[in-house]
């Protein structure tokens, strides 16, 4: 039975970034103090609109920014009944997984089965033949890459700027951050914006290049994971990163002993991802400290200014 | 500049109205949608809306259908709704809804072919059952590790999912079944079947229980301590623990009861509708009846309508893929619009509508 550690990390990271673009968006949203429950709609329908988009015009890039925008587009919905009609945010994100769910499917009616345009590596394949190394550092997508850079970004801007220190006060107590004149809802909504951007291109990247195709419910609950990831990192991105990637490294290693015909029932392997999520949060949430401490405050409540 | 400004109490004319605005908004929306698909949209309204109850041809057979679906959203939507008034989320009944099925057919299929008439009601506890202990995962990982009981319940659903597919082709499938996947047929097994209970009207045992919850749910919230506690617990959390509620006792009681109501839901659909375990039997009703409980305003007599109108969307969505050739997922994204509406015309109920004119503070 070979599995080839190489090729195992590199499909860790392949598998992993969907996952991590969404948790690394939803990590700013929940950081102003908004949960929003609608990973997985606003992914499974950046899944669909950019294997359409790049599908039709062959273009990757444009399906790319269409997955994005049509994350966005969703959040916004969410964005409008949660922080200007005040609904209350369990509720509303799950009626966009519901709605994102239905809408995807129905967008994607005919196109199960066309094949993506291929998506071009920024580096050159010299480099990508390296042994070890090389198909590790250099022979990804550039969307890997980006979303490595975005984690660094989102590090840097929530830890050492002053955007980051108003995201934070947002998210920690919104009368306060109100009483100082700045503007909740609207730094909110951004904030909301940007996650739908972020699960929309996760979603995009995993039909345009992780499984080539569109299938009916292809995220598989990835946006939850995403959601799980983000409690699991306590809020801290380079901790979503490793958390991103430890679900990666499960899911590529269960899949290649599902190929790999090893004796243990192939139900069992599928539900292992899901099962370690549980088990980590269950771990991550025993330590009342931890969990306490990096919460953001406000996280769900509804902020209605009255002054 | 239009300004909210907060009732002092939720307006009742408006808790009432808004779910009727919200389907009234939904159609209008929907109706905009199916333009989009190229489809007439007057047409396809009234497909979905009016036909399976009064068309000629088509209503004998749907009418009988409107209870056979509405039956599992009920039963679900009951114990969701006492979960979400409580501020317990248990957004898994998807999964609770297939461990159900699968304990007690599983209970049922082990005694095969025994005819003793303590198999049916011996299956009806063990769907009861499963659905329980799988909701119990995340209400004990609730109160002992804090665990977010969202996340759990509804991960829980894929697991439940796999774990259906492992029982559909391994140790409940049918031995004489040709290798196929999918277990014996219950509903032709007269100890195992769930049947229609008076010709051509869809009452089967599940609606019966459906039926049965809306009134114990209803006395439940409005006669009774625990009740009380329930609506204390969600609307006030710290005035609920003053006043000696238990919120851990609370948590494992909403999980639970939620549980084995999506258990017996999914027992009574794989033992008379569905009729046998197979990889896909299940078809969402977990999470449509998550619409179901809120568009009855979480109120039981709320959730028995709500429950009625979205059988009927997913009849005469059946319908209009029939006659209008109208994808079926159009039917899944219309009835989650129907939950943005209401979530969004829910403003009306709890806050006022001012013009005024923006002044310096």
């Amino acid at each position: 039975m070979g599995i080839d550690p190489v090729t195992l990390i590199v499909a860790l990271i392949t598998v992993s970034t969907p996952v991590l673009l969404a948790a690394i968006g939803e990590l700013v949203v929940e950081k102003t103090g908004v949960l929003n429950l609608g990973v997985e709609g606003m992914m499974i329908t950046g899944a669909v609109m950019g294997f359409v988009v790049a599908v039709n015009t062959g273009s990757p890039t444009l399906g790319f920014l269409a997955g994005m925008a049509s994350g966005m587009a969703l959040s916004l919905i969410f964005g409008v009944l949660t922080q200007m009609l005040l609904s209350n945010q369990v509720a509303t994100g799950l009626a966009l997984t519901l709605f994102g769910l239905g809408l995807s499917a129905l967008l994607g009616v005919g196109y199960p089965g066309s094949t993506p345009p291929p998506v071009s590596d920024p580096f050159p394949a010299a480099m990508a033949e390296i042994p070890v190394i090389g198909p590790i550092l250099f022979g990804h997508s550039l969307i890997i890459y980006l979303s490595v850079l975005l984690v660094a970004a989102v590090w840097y801007v929530l830890g050492y700027t002053k955007v980051g220190l108003i995201i934070r006060a947002v998210g920690e107590n919104h009368d306060a951050a109100h009483a100082l004149g700045y503007k909740v809802i609207r730094i909110r909504l951004m904030a909301i914006m940007f996650g739908g951007a972020c699960a929309g291109l996760g979603g995009a990247f995993l039909s345009v290049v992780r499984v080539q195709n569109w299938v009916d419910g292809m995220t598989a609950g990835a946006g939850w994971i995403a959601l799980a990831l983000v409690v699991f990192a306590s809020w801290k991105p380079w901790r979503a990163l490793l958390g991103a990637y430890l679900f990666g490294g499960v899911t590529a290693l269960q899949l290649r002993l599902q190929a790999a015909g090893i004796n243990i029932p192939v139900e069992i392997l599928a539900m292992s991802p899901y099962v370690i999520t549980i088990i980590v949060l269950v771990i991550m949430s025993s330590d009342k400290s931890r969990t306490a401490l990096n919460a953001p405050a406000a996280l769900g409540k509804v902020f209605h200014a009255t002054g | 500049m239009l300004r909210l400004e907060k009732r002092p109490a939720p307006s009742r004319a408006w808790t009432a109205a808004t779910p009727v605005l919200a389907v009234v908004l939904t159609m209008i929306a929907g109706g905009i949608m199916f333009a989009l698909l190229g489809k007439n949209p007057f047409e396809a309204i009234r497909i979905i809306f009016w036909d399976p109850l009064f068309h000629e041809s088509f209503a004998a057979y749907s009418r009988p259908q409107l209870l056979v679906k509405a039956g599992p959203l009920i039963l679900i939507a009951i114990g969701l709704a006492l979960g979400f008034r409580a501020g317990v989320w248990n957004i898994g009944a998807e999964g609770q809804y297939i461990m159900g099925a699968i304990a007690g057919a599983s209970f049922g299929l082990a005694f095969y072919p025994s005819e003793s008439p303590l198999i049916f009601p011996g299956m009806i506890i063990a769907g009861a059952l499963g659905g329980w202990a799988w909701s119990m995962i995340p209400a004990i990982l609730k109160t002992r590790f804090r665990t977010n009981e969202i996340l759990v319940s509804l991960l829980l659903v894929y697991v439940a999912e796999k774990f259906l597919a492992s029982a559909a082709v391994g140790f409940l499938r049918n031995p004489e079944g040709s290798g196929f996947p999918g277990s014996r047929n219950l509903s032709r097994i007269d100890s195992m079947n769930n049947p229609e209970l008076i010709s051509g009207t869809g009452m089967h045992w599940g609606v019966v229980m459906a039926f049965i919850a809306v009134i114990a749910a209803y006395v439940l919230l409005n006669k009774h301590l625990l009740g009380y506690q329930i609506k204390l617990a969600g609307q006030a959390p710290r005035a609920a623990r003053f006043a000696g509620v238990n919120p851990n006792r609370l948590i494992v009681l909403c999980m639970g009861v939620s549980g084995a109501l999506a258990g017996l839901a999914g027992l009574f659909e794989v033992s008379g509708p569905a009729g046998q375990i197979s990889i896909d039997f299940n078809v969402g009703y977990g999470f449509t009846a998550i619409i179901v409980a809120f568009l009855g305003r979480l109120h039981p007599i709320g959730i028995l309508l709500a429950g009625l109108l979205m059988a009927l969307t997913y009849i005469g969505g059946e319908l209009a893929q029939l006659m209008l050739q109208i994808p079926a997922p159009a039917i899944q994204a219309f009835q989650g619009m129907l939950l943005f509406f209401l979530l969004a015309v829910d403003v009306l109920s709890t806050y006022r509508i001012r013009f005024k004119k923006e002044g310096v503070a």
